[in-house]
């Protein structure tokens, strides 16, 4: 494998983790808000969420590069910030896939806390634990195969990512390059040799990651603890 | 007079369901919270604990403010010091029978009684180790008592703790209800639609009827005046004495003594409710030797209630010497011994008929 296809996949790689992370603390307080919530605006809230999943990666990449734009607010402030663009940069393509991964995060974990809170929620709360405690000690630990999935699911979406990464990122070697990409430009210069390489060193990667996580699914009871 | 006063006005809407209370309660003792499914215990209950805000009124106990509407006071459920005991236990899952009860240990911040106390009340030592997942009802519901009992409530609300269990385990956890509020410093609210928890339990009864307040008072009274003629009907007396040799305890109901199965839980000098229920008192036109049923009350017939002219049972109303009591007997029997209101029995009472 080139070297420059192995930097594709290592910033694949990164790229990938660092989403995860910041999904998982942005979505988390997102969830459980949404778990809780009786509001009328809920509806509204879930549905931005889910946007991603129905909208076509261009669109979404589209308005990306509107608000990444210097001149606008957003893109105005990082330039300032740090010298730099978010459009066709690293920093740009973290800010698209954690948008574009938002309900892969979001959604199994609003759906483990809304198992989880309510009854025992108001358990904790009745023996004297504030909601924060109550969360950190009672539903993130009951809640823990929503986080596995949510971690997961947002980790293999990033991998897979594609159309928003062209549309914000572009080409870039070692800065937006990553394996979908590089996968493309093979093919388009017709360097199959190439291709099937990174596609294959994808697919075991993803398989390898999935029997890891079914694995763990099965091992780990329900309720972890004890 | 004690502070312990709940002041409590509101109301609050859920659906098509209204519930709209106001009261005053010195809560002394166990109270009890009495009515059908569906009557607002449960509403009532969320809304003193916090778990649900009304949608008007105020609420205070031992004069803190815990709703105020119009001042904009809203205490939450964890800085309220009310302690909750669910129908359905509502143990972690994930922690031990240990850890379950470090968790409210932990997080309570007086010390009237200590962590191996708790334990020891509700023997509980053996069960340290297991998961909730395998404890039997009785067990957890055990569990969630000492589990709430250990964050030192102020106020200790029992939401049909026992509707989830059968005959035999029920038996088995009541002997732990009877003494809390003496035992723990706090007063309890017990919700229950069983007329029988209600008697041994609470000393004084609110009954709620279509999400409002119905009667609230003495329990005997309360109960008497507005319960179900199915139930019987309600005794107050005193333990007079525990008899050791034949296991009995006697009991001065006024009227005369009564005999039952001994329990020492009870001491002397103390009032209990009994529940006498109208088909296991017998009448007799005179005093009778060689029976077996031993309590033996002179009564005069205030009347005879029937519901229709054609069925087999008639109630007979009895006054015992100031005592209300009730006897069910078949119509032809009525009949027979000529009774009538006015005329002078003998209310013969089965010992095994108590619940106590």
């Amino acid at each position: 494998m080139s070297l420059p296809d192995i930097s594709a996949f290592w910033l694949t790689l990164r790229l990938a983790m660092v989403v995860t992370v910041i999904l998982l603390f942005i979505a988390t307080p997102l969830a459980y808000a949404l778990a809780v919530m009786r509001s009328r605006v809920k509806p509204a809230i879930e549905a931005v969420v889910a946007l991603p999943l129905v909208l076509p990666p261009t669109v979404l990449g589209f308005y990306l590069l509107l608000v990444f734009n210097p001149s606008a607010p957003l893109g105005g402030f990082w330039v300032s910030m740090t010298g730099d663009t978010l459009a066709f940069s690293f920093a740009g393509l973290v800010v698209a896939s954690v948008l574009y991964s938002l309900p892969f995060a979001v959604q199994p974990l609003q759906a483990a806390f809304e198992a989880v809170s309510g009854e025992l929620t108001e358990a904790a709360a009745s023996l004297r634990a504030a909601p924060l405690d109550a969360f950190l000690t009672i539903v993130a630990p009951l809640s823990l195969r929503g986080f596995l999935t949510a971690a997961v699911l947002s980790f293999a979406h990033t991998l897979g990512e594609f159309g928003v990464v062209l549309m914000v990122g572009g080409n870039i070697p070692g800065e937006t390059r990553v394996v979908s990409i590089a996968i493309y430009e093979h093919v388009e210069t017709l360097q199959y040799a190439q291709a099937h390489g990174l596609s294959a060193l994808l697919l075991i990667f993803s398989f390898v990651v999935l029997i890891f996580v079914y694995l763990f699914n099965r091992r780990a009871p329900l309720h972890v603890g004890r | 007079m004690s502070d312990d006063n709940l002041d409590f006005s509101a109301s609050l809407t859920l659906g098509d369901f209204v519930t709209d209370i106001d009261c005053a309660i010195s809560l002394q003792g166990c109270t009890g919270l009495f009515g059908a499914s569906g009557a607002g215990k449960s509403t009532l209950i969320r809304l003193i604990a916090g778990f649900l805000q009304p949608s008007r009124g105020r609420i205070s106990y031992r004069g803190a403010v815990w709703y105020d509407r119009v001042a904009g006071v809203f205490t939450p459920a964890y800085k309220r010091g009310v302690g909750v005991v669910f129908q359905d236990a509502r143990l972690f899952p994930h922690l031990t029978v240990e850890k379950n009860l470090l968790y409210a240990d932990r997080r309570s911040d007086c010390s009237r009684y200590g962590f191996d106390e708790i334990a020891d009340a509700f023997d509980l030592s053996s069960l340290f180790a297991r998961l909730p997942s395998s404890l039997s009802g009785g067990e957890r519901q055990r569990v969630a008592l000492a589990r709430t009992l250990l964050t030192r409530p102020d106020l200790l609300l029992l939401d049909e703790p026992l509707s989830a269990l059968d005959a035999k385990r029920k038996a088995a956890i009541l002997p732990y209800l009877d003494d809390l509020p003496k035992r723990f410093g706090a007063p309890v609210i017990y919700v229950s639609h069983n007329v029988d928890e209600i008697v041994r339990l609470a000393s004084r009864t609110i009954i709620l009827k279509h999400g409002r307040i119905e009667a609230e008072g003495a329990t005997a009274d309360v109960l008497n005046a507005h319960g179900d003629d199915a139930q019987g009907v309600i005794v107050t007396g005193v333990i007079a004495g525990h008899d050791d040799h034949y296991s009995l305890t006697r009991i001065d109901v006024g009227a005369g003594a009564l005999a039952l199965p001994i329990n020492k839980n009870k001491t002397v000098g103390e009032t209990v409710n009994l529940r006498i229920d109208a088909r296991s008192v017998v009448l007799a036109r005179s005093p009778l030797d060689g029976l077996s049923i031993r309590n033996h009350l002179p009564a005069t017939i205030r009347a005879i209630a029937t519901n229709d002219e054609r069925a087999s049972f008639v109630d007979v109303l009895l006054d015992a010497q100031g005592i209300a009591l009730r006897a069910q007997v078949t119509r032809e029997a009525a009949d027979v011994l000529g009774l009538a209101p006015g005329g002078n029995v003998y209310a013969l009472v089965k010992s095994a008929s108590f619940d106590f």
